[in-house]
């Protein structure tokens, strides 16, 4: 084509619009790579460096023998995976009850789900220590009312940690459920009443299905956000539940052991980047499946 | 009590059939929504111990917050942190953003992902990496690498936003612009930016709302003189319940509740 | 307003690639200076890409493009100055209509009583005079197609681009605005490119249409030359009806169903030829009734006859069995209807027109 009259020059001015593009979105894009991707790229290498400044692969291999390594895993996944379940048990009804109200209203509740996600976190996490304590709240309240003796322990353990952590998870299932759910158009489920389904079965199987993106995307949003959570568990949990982000704060503020540290920051970046390919090529194979199934 | 009798569905569900759903959607919102509202009647309570309603009503927290320096310190380093948040990752990111979508770049798709990649990261990753970066370039407890880091968390944020609402508005105004003799930039100041003015502020908003409400990066890389709220928040709740907590909280949400219900009034009037 | 002094284009071997898609193939084209000249095709023609490499907005692989005498290829759109009106009129909800329209003022430093009188002599000359201060969102569709119009000439460009202004509008108001935007033209002329599939509309409102398809321009002519003498069967076929008969020129003879043609051009070379019958061409002829010199009779079979109100569809099959349309006015001696009737059909001879045969471009 260059044998076209004017063709240098066309492309000499098609690249320095490029570049011109281009140097509106490299300000942003440097800043997050300086400020992000090269500390973290710094912690991959940390990982691999022993305690004496060579590579070894120490830290992983103490990660693997240590049990306590270990039961920190398990913890955090037991944490992650009570906490979605209550979420999918309280968030559901919710998001399909907003779903049904009248648009107006709707929104009106929505301001409900959609306040504790601008409400600072550790004001939330304030709150329910006030709630919980041996001399919160609710024990002042239930020993008050004669509903119990002795002060429950609502905090500094497990219980605590799920209720503070449910709820600043919650709207994070609700939202994306609630816009799958009003997205479905009703008259899926009168075609299925029509053709004799009942309530339960039209919901299992016209309903669920439809709202399935909406719930899968709010569980993968909840589980990530889970794994690597740090401040709710810390406070609420009283140094009784330690997830993984507990270890990598006490590692480097106690220990200095910035090589365990980072061991342990980067098996949590890998498990997260996993869930979230495994979730992309799961709905894309869910797809493919369903529509297998239906032809 | 006879709507209860009333289909609800389809289905022909009734009402008082729903019920248990009903009760249990309201009570999952009393959930969400009366825990941070109960701090607010706590931080008028003049006594040491918690009691709700309070016994006696009282300022004293909040005198004790407003005459603390390291309190108030903590404030203003924050205050100032949020500021300059805001007025260095609004523009970068709309840049950004706009960039993104008038370009037919081939990585387009790419460069967003690596954009919104802090979202994605776990946090306290970034926390640690960060503060590892910044003890390395002495840059720990200083207001610019604070800045700085809270800006690259701020980002992806205002570009969601930005993003969205570039996607709705017309391009075609800002060719005709062109074609009328306005160069590319006049064409975005006196015609897209006043159009999407309104997305751009609510992303400055919710960048400073990051910037203030940030606890683990501030945690790490923010300390003595340049100490966060959030990171003074944060040390006093672990180790005892202050009320004084109580009092700051409220003014959080009242700041925050402010801020929002200002971007929604501005959106509306358009 | 005074008429504009205006420029002639000169396009030249422009070339546009989308990977191995040609959307512009070495495209040469001259539009003389106060032209009204369509640029008619289907989607995917080209057209609307031919338009905005007019404009600047889409940059091509090479070529040249001359408004006057000076090259503008590598000129910004923001310099080249050219009216455009979009089709979806691309006006600026944030202002005023007065203030859009004073827009391209604004930018040449146009400002205070001199551009407010522009503005309002502009309004007045879309008939939408005193409507200066409305906002955009309480104008109808026909007036903000006014207001983009306005806009686009209120800087007194020599050379306006439109690209299918009116297709957004409903069948009345589109035509009312043909109108309207050819007496603008009259009356202003500055050279204008429109781009349009709509073949009516073209015919309507052009000096010459250039009609393209794949990135080459299929024929360049008046309205007439292209609806009566199209130069292949694909500028046949996306102007008016057709039908085509396959048929023979062979030792200078031209041959349908037996029958020799006469036509008003010299044949072309032996060899296979398309004769494009358009059914409004077709005349049937009353029983006796003798056309004179200068038409081919044709004998045919009625098979079917379809009222459609102001005229009938015949379908008719000549004696080989090639089965033509002919179109009917419902005017005059009443059309027959009876299936299996026989017909003689007038065709004039300078109606007689032969197209190159399938797959050939000429």
């Amino acid at each position: 084509m260059t044998d076209l009259p004017n063709a240098f020059a066309l492309q000499r001015n098609a690249l320095w619009e490029r570049l011109g593009l281009a140097s509106l979105i490299m300000p942003a894009l440097l800043l997050i790579i300086i400020t992000m991707l090269v500390p973290v790229c710094w912690l991959f290498y940390l990982s691999v460096l022993s305690d004496a400044g060579n590579f070894s692969l120490e830290h992983y291999q103490r990660m693997w023998e240590q049990p306590s390594y270990g039961r920190t895993f398990v913890n955090t996944f037991k944490v992650s995976l009570l906490t979605t379940g209550i979420c999918i048990l309280l968030g559901y009804p919710l998001a399909y009850f907003l779903s049904e109200l009248p648009q107006r209203v709707a929104n009106l509740c929505m301001v409900a789900v959609l306040l504790p996600l601008w409400t600072s976190l550790l004001v939330r996490t304030y709150a329910w220590l006030v709630l919980l304590q041996r001399k919160g709240l609710i024990n002042n309240w239930g020993i008050e009312l004669g509903m119990w003796d002795e002060p429950l322990a609502l905090v500094h353990n497990l219980t605590g940690t799920l209720i503070g952590m449910v709820h600043v998870m919650l709207p994070f299932l609700v939202l994306p459920l609630y816009s799958a759910m009003r997205a479905i158009d009703r008259n899926y489920l009168r075609a299925a009443a029509n053709l004799g389904a009942g309530p339960l079965r039209s919901f299992w199987l016209v309903f669920f299905p439809l709202a399935l993106p909406g719930l899968s995307a709010g569980v993968l949003i909840v589980f990530i956000l889970c794994l690597g959570f740090y401040v709710t568990p810390a406070v609420l949990g009283g140094g009784k539940v330690i997830m993984v982000s507990s270890r990598i704060a006490n590692d480097i503020e106690i220990f200095f052991n910035w090589g365990a540290a980072s061991a342990l920051g980067v098996v949590l970046l890998l498990l997260t980047a996993l869930l979230i390919f495994g979730a992309m090529r799961l709905t894309r194979v869910g797809s493919v499946l369903s529509d297998r199934a239906a032809s | 009590m006879s709507w209860l009798q009333n289909p609800a569905t389809e289905t022909q569900i009734t009402h008082r059939a729903r019920l248990w759903l009903y009760a249990t959607s309201v009570l999952v919102m009393v959930f969400l929504v009366i825990p941070t509202l109960l701090v607010i009647p706590m931080s008028f309570s003049a006594s040491q111990y918690l009691e709700f309603p309070p016994r006696e009503w009282s300022l004293r927290w909040y005198a004790s917050y407003f005459s603390s320096t390291s309190w108030m310190d903590a404030t203003a380093t924050s205050l100032k942190a949020g500021l300059l948040t805001a007025l260095l990752s609004t523009p970068l990111a709309t840049m950004a953003a706009y960039g993104l979508h008038v370009s037919r770049l081939r990585h387009a798709n790419l460069l967003l992902m690596l954009l919104l990649t802090p979202m994605v990261v776990p946090v306290i990753l970034i926390g640690i990496g960060v503060f590892y970066a910044y003890v390395k370039l002495k840059l720990v407890n200083s207001m610019l690498g604070l800045v700085l880091a809270h800006s690259m968390l701020a980002i992806p944020v205002v570009m969601l936003v930005v993003s969205s609402a570039l996607k709705t508005f017309d391009m075609d105004q800002e060719l005709v612009a062109r074609s009328l003799g306005a160069s590319r930039l006049k064409a975005f100041w006196l015609v897209t930016l006043p159009q999407i003015k309104f997305s751009v502020v609510t992303g400055a908003v919710l960048a400073f709302l990051t910037s203030f409400d940030e606890i683990i990066v501030s945690l790490f890389v923010s300390g003595g003189p340049n100490s966060t709220l959030t990171r003074n928040m944060f040390n006093a709740l672990r180790d005892q319940v202050d009320p004084t907590i109580a009092a700051i909280s409220t003014l959080i949400v009242l700041v925050t509740t402010i801020l929002l219900v200002i971007t929604q009034y501005v959106g509306r009037s358009k | 307003m005074a008429r504009n002094s205006s420029l002639p284009i000169t396009i030249s071997q422009v070339t546009k690639t989308y990977g191995k898609v040609f959307a512009l193939d070495h495209v040469d084209l001259h539009i003389k200076s106060s032209e009204f000249l369509t640029l008619l095709g289907p989607s995917g023609s080209g057209k609307t890409t031919l338009l905005t490499v007019l404009a600047g907005f889409t940059r091509p692989d090479g070529g040249s493009l001359k408004f006057g005498d000076t090259e503008m290829i590598t000129v910004p759109p923001h310099k080249r100055e050219v009216g455009m009106v979009f089709q979806n009129y691309a006006l600026f909800p944030h202002m005023t209509v007065a203030a859009n329209v004073a827009f391209p003022l604004k930018l040449r430093g146009v400002v205070g009583a001199e551009s407010a009188r522009r503005v309002e002599r502009a309004l007045e000359m879309v008939r939408l005079g005193g409507y200066g201060a409305r906002g955009v969102d309480q104008l109808s569709g026909g007036q903000r197609q006014r207001v983009a119009l306005a806009r686009a000439m209120v800087f007194e460009p020599r050379i306006m681009l439109m690209d299918e202004p009116l297709s957004a509008l409903d069948k009345q108001l589109r035509e009312h605005m043909q109108i309207e935007l050819r007496q603008l033209h009259e009356q202003l002329g500055m050279t204008t490119v429109y781009v349009t599939h709509d073949q009516r509309e073209a015919l309507t409102m052009s000096d010459r249409i250039a009609v393209i398809q794949g990135g080459r321009i299929m024929q360049l002519d008046t309205p007439r030359a292209i609806y009566e003498r199209p130069a292949n069967r694909f500028v046949a076929e996306f102007i008016g009806e057709s039908t085509f008969v396959p048929v023979n020129v062979s030792s200078g003879h031209l041959l349908l169903a037996g029958q020799p043609l006469q036509t008003a051009e010299p044949l072309p070379a032996d060899g296979q030829r398309l004769l494009m019958l358009r059914p409004e061409r077709l005349r049937v002829l009353a029983d006796g009734e003798d056309p004179g010199p200068g038409f081919n009779l044709l004998a045919a079979t009625l098979a079917a006859t379809v009222y459609q109100g102001d005229s009938s569809l015949l379908q008719v099959a000549l004696p080989d069995g090639t089965r033509l349309h002919v179109r009917s006015a419902s005017i005059g001696a009443a059309t027959p209807t009876e299936p299996g009737r026989a017909l003689r059909l007038a065709l004039a001879v300078q109606d007689t027109v032969l197209l190159p045969p399938d797959g050939a471009a000429t």
